[in-house]
């Protein structure tokens, strides 16, 4: 068993060489925060980058910021911080929910995973606001795609390419963000007691109104407890996150009071507790359990999603939340993961797809834990992966079995 | 002449252009399958009017299954395929083949769906831009994405060249607006990428596809995320003395934490073009001129416009004018916005570039384009989303005058050259399509853009959709797909030294 960790874009070029060399595969990690997450994976030789790190660029008036793909992405969020500005797509830590310490993540894991956050409606997820990658393919070989300006149409976009590609496609070795101001203010509106068809009818209201709502997420009564110390506890919660500057969000605020006062009594939570509040709500704290119960994260049309979760429910012990508006639902079950009887009930409600994001090895083993592709979808993928990578050197089998 | 080369016409399938247009016939029956010269002649060209080629044929089918029996016809018997929305394609990617089929989309025009609690429409590609918009703002909403040809072009064509505005600094381009898109492989096989929920299960195929300038499958349709337009907007007009306070006034801004809905900056001869033909009111004695737009809640616009008049003051402004009225905040923008045709009127002809750069330096830029100015003897005209670097430089010339249009091809191509040097790129939004193509080696090496092709090769192994676009030279995919690293050839130690 070999453990790679180049610290130089040379180096893992010559990593990847070997191991094409040798023909053995290889699994790709920067820290290795989210091992637990995909298909696990069969390798006995692993390029971990977490030596490969660093900042190599940041322009805060030109809103870009390149760095190394091993960067810890807690430096790069105090670093951006420091200057009023942050990733606006504002990625997401899985480390608690998967049984790691918080703040282990990476720069390349962000886009590699395709993280985002609350703000995913407004904002976008990591695909978003890549601008430029640096990239050794599983050729070996060492390509650029992109650049380090935040309007570019040159060429196919392969930085989006490499979005939620975990590792299979190539090792992103440094990579270029789009960077924006951190909000000045925000607060947040907690509508209580409303069921979940009626959470996702408010929400519905409240994004479609001029209220520029940033984040809009619904706890159903068992989940409201586990959050910020129990603050929420005793009702669901519809939460509608308003960011800005302080007058425009004061004006917001009173305008949405108006809009949604049938909806039910109307609570309000400030700065810290609110920053708190979406972070925990982003980082899925309420399922933060230290177990091995199956998590799904399920993505759908927001107003169908509350149908699934009230399926699931007849049928199994399912105890679920959400965010996006309702179109993110984060569930977890007792016993089995169910997988097919999910994703029936995603093809019966409109589409939408779902990932096992938590299970024991052997069930993820098993279980195919990214949605299955239609035939074509997924040829089309395979071939994509074989232009890339034609000896399937890298995280073989991490995301379908056999690719 | 022009300098443009393209794919040389491929003889087999000229001499089977009857059997083609017969087998196209009984795929599309009635009118839609254009065969007689004089009919073809509307397709020869798109905005990019300075190249012109009639097609093989065009195709104007309706359906999807129409569209995939077409596809499959051509693959099965490899012949080549040029997409075409609405035709308004800066930078030629819709220019047709001698020997290619011309696909035009424009008989899918249908809204399918439009869909207020999830805030999207489904539509087919041949609607235009601002037709999305017009059929949702009865209920508030609008399509963020406004490229300036929005009356005309479609929003299959945004697809293909991940379109901008003046307002995507804040609200994205079209890759940040697209859920999901139907598409036809040129297998014929159909797909469907996303939809009303968000982001991959795998591979994101739809920012691939997004920006692939109609190379990579044919979209059949296109589901949009509508948003709520802003409740006010208010613009400021800005005059400076120089390039360089205009700019850090720009820079200033953003610092401040600002993000405009739009932010343009025009140069001394864009500023006088446009005047003498909209008399916007535009300051006649500043070297840049800023159009700072700020939407929101009347509360946030008020708070904003403050904020950015003070910046604009401590940046020597030398006139600054807030609009007090919709009618005036509508008079700032007619200039800019008939900076084209304004330009138009004051020469023959224009090429319009579209480069990025690090909005630093723009001062550089400038500077080196008025030298470029003198060595080619044909005037420019700038005009910049300020907000993110993206310059367009009209290039006026006569095409009139032997060997003109290569001089300003010439002239653009240095422009480029430029923009890559300073840390740019060659294109921000109007795609690389023939105009750019063979600038492309400037910006990426050979690795990088045979990793391109490969994309290519696994959406469309033959090469047939749209050849001649965006590539400078398309190497066969049986010969990228050799390996440059053999087992047991790569003198490297079996234990690793870092």
């Amino acid at each position: 068993m070999t453990i790679f960790t180049p610290s130089t874009e040379a180096e893992i070029v010559e990593a990847v060489q070997w191991a094409l060399s040798e023909g053995a595969p290889v699994e790709v990690c920067g820290h290795g925060s989210k091992r637990g997450l995909g298909r696990p994976l069969q390798t006995e030789h692993t390029i971990a980058l977490s030596n490969h790190s660093g900042v190599t660029l940041y322009e805060p008036d030109e809103l870009v910021l390149s760095a190394k793909a091993g960067t810890p992405i807690a430096e790069l969020e105090a670093l951006l911080a420091s200057k009023g500005q942050a990733f606006q797509f504002e990625p997401m830590d899985y480390g608690p929910l998967l049984g790691q310490a918080a703040g282990q993540g990476s720069l390349g894991g962000v886009l590699a995973a395709n993280l985002c956050g609350p703000r995913r409606l407004k904002a976008g997820s990591a695909r978003d606001h890549v601008l430029g990658v640096r990239v050794v393919s599983g050729r070996g070989e060492l390509f650029k795609s992109g650049g380090r300006v935040v309007k570019n149409v040159t060429g196919y976009d392969l930085s989006k390419g490499m979005a939620n590609s975990w590792g299979t496609l190539g090792i992103a070795t440094e990579i270029t963000f789009k960077v924006l101001p951190a909000p000045e203010t925000e607060t947040t509106l907690v509508v209580r007691g409303l069921m979940d068809d009626e959470a996702a009818r408010a929400m519905a209201i409240a994004m479609g109104s001029s209220g520029e709502v940033a984040s809009a997420a619904h706890l159903p009564v068992n989940i409201c407890g586990r959050l910020v110390d129990g603050v929420l506890k005793g009702e669901a919660s519809t939460l509608l996150r308003l960011e800005g500057f302080a007058p425009s969000v004061a004006d917001r605020a009173a305008m949405l009071r108006g809009l949604l006062s049938s909806a039910g009594a109307i609570e309000e939570l400030s700065g810290e507790i609110s920053r708190k509040l979406w972070q925990e709500v982003r980082d899925v704290i309420p399922f933060a359990d230290g177990t091995e119960r199956p998590v799904w994260r399920v993505s759908m049309a927001p107003m169908e999603a509350y149908k699934l979760v009230a399926s699931m429910r007849m049928g199994a012990a399912a105890d679920a939340y959400y965010d996006w508006q309702g179109g993110l639902v984060w569930m977890r079950l007792d016993g089995e993961p169910e997988a097919e009887a999910v994703r029936a009930l995603i093809r019966k409600y409109g589409g939408g797809h779902a990932t096992l994001v938590r299970a024991p090895d052997a069930v993820r083993a098993a279980t195919p834990v990214f949605e299955p592709q239609p035939a074509a979808l997924a040829a089309l993928s395979k071939r994509l992966k074989q232009q890339f990578d034609p000896d399937g050197i890298l995280n073989p089998g991490r995301m379908v079995a056999g690719v | 002449m022009s300098g443009l080369v393209m794919p040389k016409a491929d003889a087999a399938t000229m001499s089977r252009r009857k059997e083609i247009v017969a087998a196209l016939q009984a795929i599309v029956p009635g009118e839609g399958v254009v065969d007689v010269a004089s009919a073809m002649r509307a397709f020869e060209s798109d905005a990019l009017t300075a190249y012109r080629q009639l097609p093989l044929v065009v195709v104007l089918p309706q359906t999807v299954r129409q569209v995939s029996q077409i596809l499959k016809y051509c693959h099965d018997n490899t012949v080549k395929v040029v997409p075409r929305g609405s035709g308004t394609s800066l930078s030629g990617g819709a220019l047709p083949l001698e020997d290619a089929v011309l696909l035009v989309m424009s008989r899918f025009n249908r809204i399918l769906e439009i869909d207020y609690p999830n805030r999207v429409a489904v539509v087919q590609p041949g609607v235009t831009n601002l037709g999305i918009t017009k059929a949702v703002e009865h209920e508030g909403f609008y399509y963020a994405p406004d490229p300036s040809s929005q009356i005309a072009c479609s929003i299959g064509g945004n697809v293909a060249e991940n379109s901008g505005g003046v307002h995507c600094l804040k609200y994205g381009l079209t890759a940040n607006n697209v859920l999901g898109l139907e598409m036809v492989l040129i297998s014929g096989e159909v797909v469907r990428l996303g939809g009303k929920h968000l982001d991959s299960e795998g591979y994101d195929l739809l920012g691939l596809m997004t920006g692939s300038e109609g190379l990579l499958g044919v979209v059949t349709e296109v589901t949009v995320r509508i948003l709520q337009k802003p409740a006010t907007a208010r613009a400021l007009m800005v005059g400076f003395p120089s390039s360089e306070t205009a700019g850090q006034c720009v820079a200033d801004i953003i610092a401040a934490g600002i993000i405009p809905g739009g932010m343009e900056m025009m140069d001394r001869p864009a500023i006088h073009a446009a005047e003498d033909f909209v008399h916007a009111g535009y300051p006649l004695d500043v070297e840049a001129l800023l159009i700072i737009e700020l939407d929101g809640p009347a509360v946030e616009v008020n708070h904003l416009i403050d904020m950015v008049e003070k910046i604009a003051g401590r940046n020597g402004a030398s006139s600054c004018i807030i609009s007090q009225s919709e009618e005036e905040r509508m008079t700032f923008w007619a200039g800019r916005k008939a900076a084209f045709p304004a330009v138009g009127r004051i020469s023959p002809d224009y090429l319009c570039m579209d480069g990025t750069i690090p909005r630093k330096e723009l001062s550089q830029v400038l500077a080196g384009m008025r030298a470029l100015s003198e060595k080619y003897g044909l005037r420019v005209a700038n005009v910049f989303h300020a907000g993110d670097g993206n310059l367009h430089p009209l290039i006026l010339y006569d095409a009139n005058i032997p060997g003109e249009l290569r001089k300003a091809e010439d002239f653009g191509a240095d422009i480029l050259r430029l923009c890559v040097k300073v840390g740019g790129v060659l294109t921000g939004e109007h795609g690389v399509g023939v105009e750019k193509r063979e600038l492309m080696p400037e910006m990426f090496n050979e690795i990088d853009l045979n990793q391109q092709i490969r994309v290519k090769c696994a959406f469309d192994d033959k090469h047939l959709l749209n050849p001649g676009k965006v590539f400078p030279q398309l190497h066969r995919c049986a010969e990228l797909g050799r390996m440059h690293v053999h087992r047991g050839q790569v003198p490297f130690p079996d234990i690793p030294r870092f």
